[in-house]
C-alpha cells in the first residue's frame, strides 16, 4: 500500500508537470517567454498595420467635449443619468486618475486642473483578450485593433476586471431607450454585453479618420499607423516625449500622450 | 436509491418546504433580473462583480475541501473517516452546483453560455475553470453514488471507482487553484495580483470547508441520529486548526508585502478594506469582525481541551466559516475593484433582488445536500 501510494504521488506530480509543459508548448501565447519579451521589446513587427493615436494634451481644451460627443453619437452610445449604468467609449478625467502611477508631488497647477482624455488603448498585448473566454473580444491580426463581437459576448465581464484602464462598459440595462439620436450606420447593442471604443474600425474601412480625431477643433488628436515610419504619428512620436498609460504593466498601449 | 429521500418525518418535510419557499422567491427575483437586466443588482461600471462572484469563490473552496476527507480515507486508509467521507463528497456536489448557478446568475447573456465550449479558448482562465468545475462535479457524483450504491447492496464498491476517486484528489486542488488564477493573473488589480492567492484560497478552503462539515455532522446527529464518530470529528477539527493557521499566516504576508514595500497601489485595497480610503470604508467593520472572530476561533481550536468540547468546537467552527466567508465572500472580490483602475472609490451595495437570488441559490444547494444526505444516512443506517 505504502509503495503504491508513493508511486501514485510521484506519477501525479509528473503528470501535472507534463501538463503544464504541454500547455505552454501548444499555446505560445500562454508561455512565460512571450510575456517577458512583450514588456522588454519596444516596437512590434513592421509589415502590418498597427493603428495608434497620439493625444497632444497641450492643445486639448479642458471644457471642450466635441470628440466625446462625436464618438458617442456615431456609435449610438446611450446616456444614462447614474454612474452605475454609465457607458462611455471616450471621456475626460483628471491627471491623477488617467495616470495614477505618475508623479504626484509638486505637480504643476495646469496639470492638476486640466482633464485628460481616456479611451481604450488598443493594447498590443491586451489583457482583456487574454481573459475573454469566448474570443468575443479579440485583437485583429491585420491592424491591431482590439475589437468586440457583440453577438458572441456572454456578459461575464472578465474583460472589465482584466482591463487596467477602465475602458470597458457593460450594458446593465437595455441601451436603446437611452440613445438620443439613433445613427443607423452603426449597430446598437443589446442588454447584457460589454462594449468599448473600436478605434472607429467601421470608419477606417471607408478610409475615414476616427470620429474623435475628425471632431477635434484643435487638431489635438493624431491617428495613424505606428508601424509606418513615414506616418505623421511616428513623426510626432519621434519629436516629442510621450507617455503611455501604465506602461509598466506590459500591455503596450497604442495610445500615446504628449503632456 | 433516490426514493429514500421521499420518506421523512414532519420536520424533514417542513425543512424541504421552507427551502422551496426561498428557492421560489429566488426564481422570481432572477426572472426580474432576466427581464430588466443586471441593473437590478448593485453592480456597476466600476464594481463590476459583486455578491454572486464572491459566493462562487467561497463555494469553490467548500467544494474543494472534500479532499480533506477523501485523501485521508482513500489514500491513507484512515478508517475513522469511513462514515463521513460520503458527507464530504455530497457537500462538494452541492457546492459545485451552487458555483455553477452563481456564475450563470452573474452572466449578462446566460443564453450564450455554451459559447464557452463552442469557442474553446485555452488562454482564458474561465475556460479552465468551467472545465475543472464540471469535471469535479462528475467525479464526485459518480464516485459518491457508486460507493453508496454498493454499500446499500452490501457488496464492495466496483474496482473502477478507485481510480476515479484518486483522480478527484488532485482535481480538488486544481479547482481552487484555477479559481485563484481567475483573479491572480489580472494586471492592475493589486489586491489579487499576488502569488499567494492560490495558496491562500486552498488554506481558507481547507479551514472553512471541514469546519462546515463538522457543523453538518452535528446537524445530522441531532436530526437523524447518524453519528460520524468522535474520532472523525476530532481529526477534522485538527485539520481546520492547521489550515486556519496557514490561512491567517498568509493574510499576514499580504499585509507585510504591501505595507513594508510601501507601494501605494499595493496598499490601497487593503487600506480601503481595513482602514477606509479617502473617507470611504463601508467594509471596515466587516473586515475587522472577520479578523477578530477568525483569530478568536483559532485560539479556541488551538487549545486541545476546548477543541474536544462539542459546544466550543461548534462555536469555533461557526466563527471560522463566518470569518472566511466574509474574507473571501465579501472582502476579496469587492476589494479588488476598489480603488478602480482610475483610482476612484466607488462603493457597492447589493440590492434586495440580488440578495434574494443569492439566498435562492444557497437554498438550492442546501436542498440538494439535504436530499443527498437523506439518501446517504438511510443507506448507512439500513433504514
Amino acid at each position: 500500500m505504502d509503495e503504491q501510494r508513493r508511486e501514485f504521488i510521484r506519477k501525479t506530480g509528473l503528470g501535472v508537470l507534463a501538463g503544464l509543459g504541454a500547455v505552454s508548448g501548444l499555446f505560445p501565447e500562454s508561455s512565460m517567454e512571450s510575456a517577458v519579451a512583450s514588456t522588454s521589446s519596444g516596437d512590434s513587427a513592421s509589415g502590418k498595420t498597427r493603428w495608434g493615436m497620439v493625444i497632444d494634451t497641450r492643445k486639448c481644451r479642458g471644457e471642450c467635449t466635441r470628440c466625446i460627443d462625436a464618438c458617442h453619437e456615431v456609435h449610438n452610445v446611450p446616456k444614462f443619468d447614474n454612474a452605475k449604468d454609465e457607458i462611455k467609449w471616450i471621456w475626460k478625467s483628471p491627471f491623477e486618475n488617467v495616470f495614477p502611477g505618475e508623479s504626484k508631488q509638486f505637480v504643476s497647477e495646469e496639470t492638476r486642473e486640466k482633464s485628460y482624455l481616456a479611451l481604450c488603448n488598443h493594447c498590443d498585448n491586451p489583457p482583456c483578450v487574454r481573459a475573454c473566454p469566448t474570443q468575443a473580444t479579440f485583437k485583429r491580426r491585420w491592424d491591431g485593433i482590439v475589437a468586440m463581437d457583440y453577438h458572441r459576448c456572454i456578459g461575464c465581464r472578465f474583460c472589465m476586471a482584466a482591463c487596467p484602464y477602465g475602458a470597458r462598459s457593460f450594458n446593465w440595462r437595455d441601451p436603446r431607450p437611452a440613445i438620443k439620436k439613433m445613427d443607423p450606420s452603426y449597430p446598437t447593442r443589446e442588454r447584457g454585453v460589454v462594449e468599448k471604443c473600436n478605434f472607429c474600425s467601421e470608419r477606417l474601412a471607408r478610409n475615414m479618420q476616427p470620429a474623435c480625431v475628425e471632431a477635434c477643433p484643435e487638431g489635438a488628436l493624431t491617428f495613424g499607423d505606428l508601424n509606418d515610419e513615414q506616418s505623421e504619428i511616428r513623426v510626432l512620436l519621434d519629436r516629442n516625449h510621450t507617455l503611455q498609460r501604465k506602461s509598466e504593466l506590459g500591455t503596450r498601449p497604442s495610445v500615446f500622450y504628449i503632456i | 436509491m433516490i426514493e429514500k429521500a421521499l420518506k421523512g418525518d414532519r420536520s424533514y418535510w417542513g425543512w424541504i418546504v421552507f427551502l422551496l419557499f426561498i428557492i421560489a422567491a429566488g426564481v422570481y427575483s432572477y426572472a426580474r433580473q432576466l427581464d430588466t437586466g443586471l441593473t437590478v443588482t448593485g453592480m456597476g461600471r466600476d464594481v463590476s462583480w459583486g455578491v454572486y462572484i464572491a459566493q462562487f469563490t467561497f463555494l469553490v473552496g467548500v467544494a474543494a475541501s472534500a479532499v480533506m476527507v477523501v485523501l485521508p480515507y482513500y489514500l491513507h486508509d484512515y478508517k475513522a473517516f469511513g462514515k463521513i467521507v460520503i458527507v464530504g463528497e455530497f457537500m462538494a456536489v452541492a457546492a459545485t452546483i451552487m458555483c455553477i448557478l452563481f456564475i450563470l446568475a452573474d452572466m449578462g447573456r446566460p443564453d450564450r453560455v455554451l459559447n464557452v465550449l463552442l469557442y474553446p479558448t485555452p488562454h482564458s482562465m474561465v475556460f479552465w475553470d468551467v472545465t475543472v468545475l464540471n469535471g469535479y462535479l462528475l467525479l464526485n457524483i459518480i464516485s459518491g453514488w457508486a460507493v453508496l450504491g454498493a454499500e446499500r447492496k452490501g457488496v464492495p464498491a466496483p474496482k473502477w471507482v478507485k481510480p476515479v476517486i484518486y483522480l478527484s484528489i488532485p482535481w480538488a486542488i486544481s479547482i481552487h487553484t484555477v479559481t485563484a488564477f481567475l483573479y491572480a493573473g489580472l494586471p492592475g488589480r493589486h489586491l489579487w495580483l499576488t502569488a499567494v492567492l492560490a495558496p491562500r484560497f486552498l488554506a481558507s478552503a481547507f479551514a472553512a470547508g471541514p469546519a462546515l462539515l463538522i457543523l453538518v455532522t452535528y446537524i445530522l446527529k441531532k436530526t437523524t441520529g447518524f453519528d460520524a464518530g468522535k474520532e472523525a470529528v476530532n481529526k477534522l477539527a485538527v485539520i481546520v486548526t492547521y489550515a486556519a493557521v496557514v490561512n491567517f499566516f498568509l493574510i499576514g504576508m499580504e499585509f507585510f508585502t504591501a505595507f513594508y514595500s510601501n507601494i501605494p497601489g499595493h496598499m490601497h485595497s487593503l487600506q480601503y478594506l481595513f482602514f477606509g480610503l479617502h473617507g470611504k470604508g463601508q467594509l471596515v467593520s466587516w473586515m475587522w469582525f472577520s479578523m477578530m472572530i477568525g483569530l478568536g476561533s483559532l485560539v479556541v481550536l488551538l487549545v486541545p481541551k476546548l477543541r474536544k468540547s462539542s459546544t466550543w468546537l461548534i462555536a469555533a467552527c461557526l466563527g471560522i466559516v463566518l470569518s472566511i466567508w466574509i474574507d473571501k465572500g465579501v472582502g476579496l472580490i469587492l476589494g479588488g475593484f476598489v480603488p478602480s483602475p482610475l483610482e476612484e472609490i466607488v462603493e457597492y451595495f447589493p440590492t434586495l433582488i440580488e440578495i434574494s437570488v443569492t439566498l435562492g441559490i444557497w437554498a438550492i444547494g442546501i436542498f440538494l445536500l439535504t436530499i443527498l444526505l437523506k439518501v446517504a444516512v438511510a443507506v448507512k443506517t439500513q433504514d
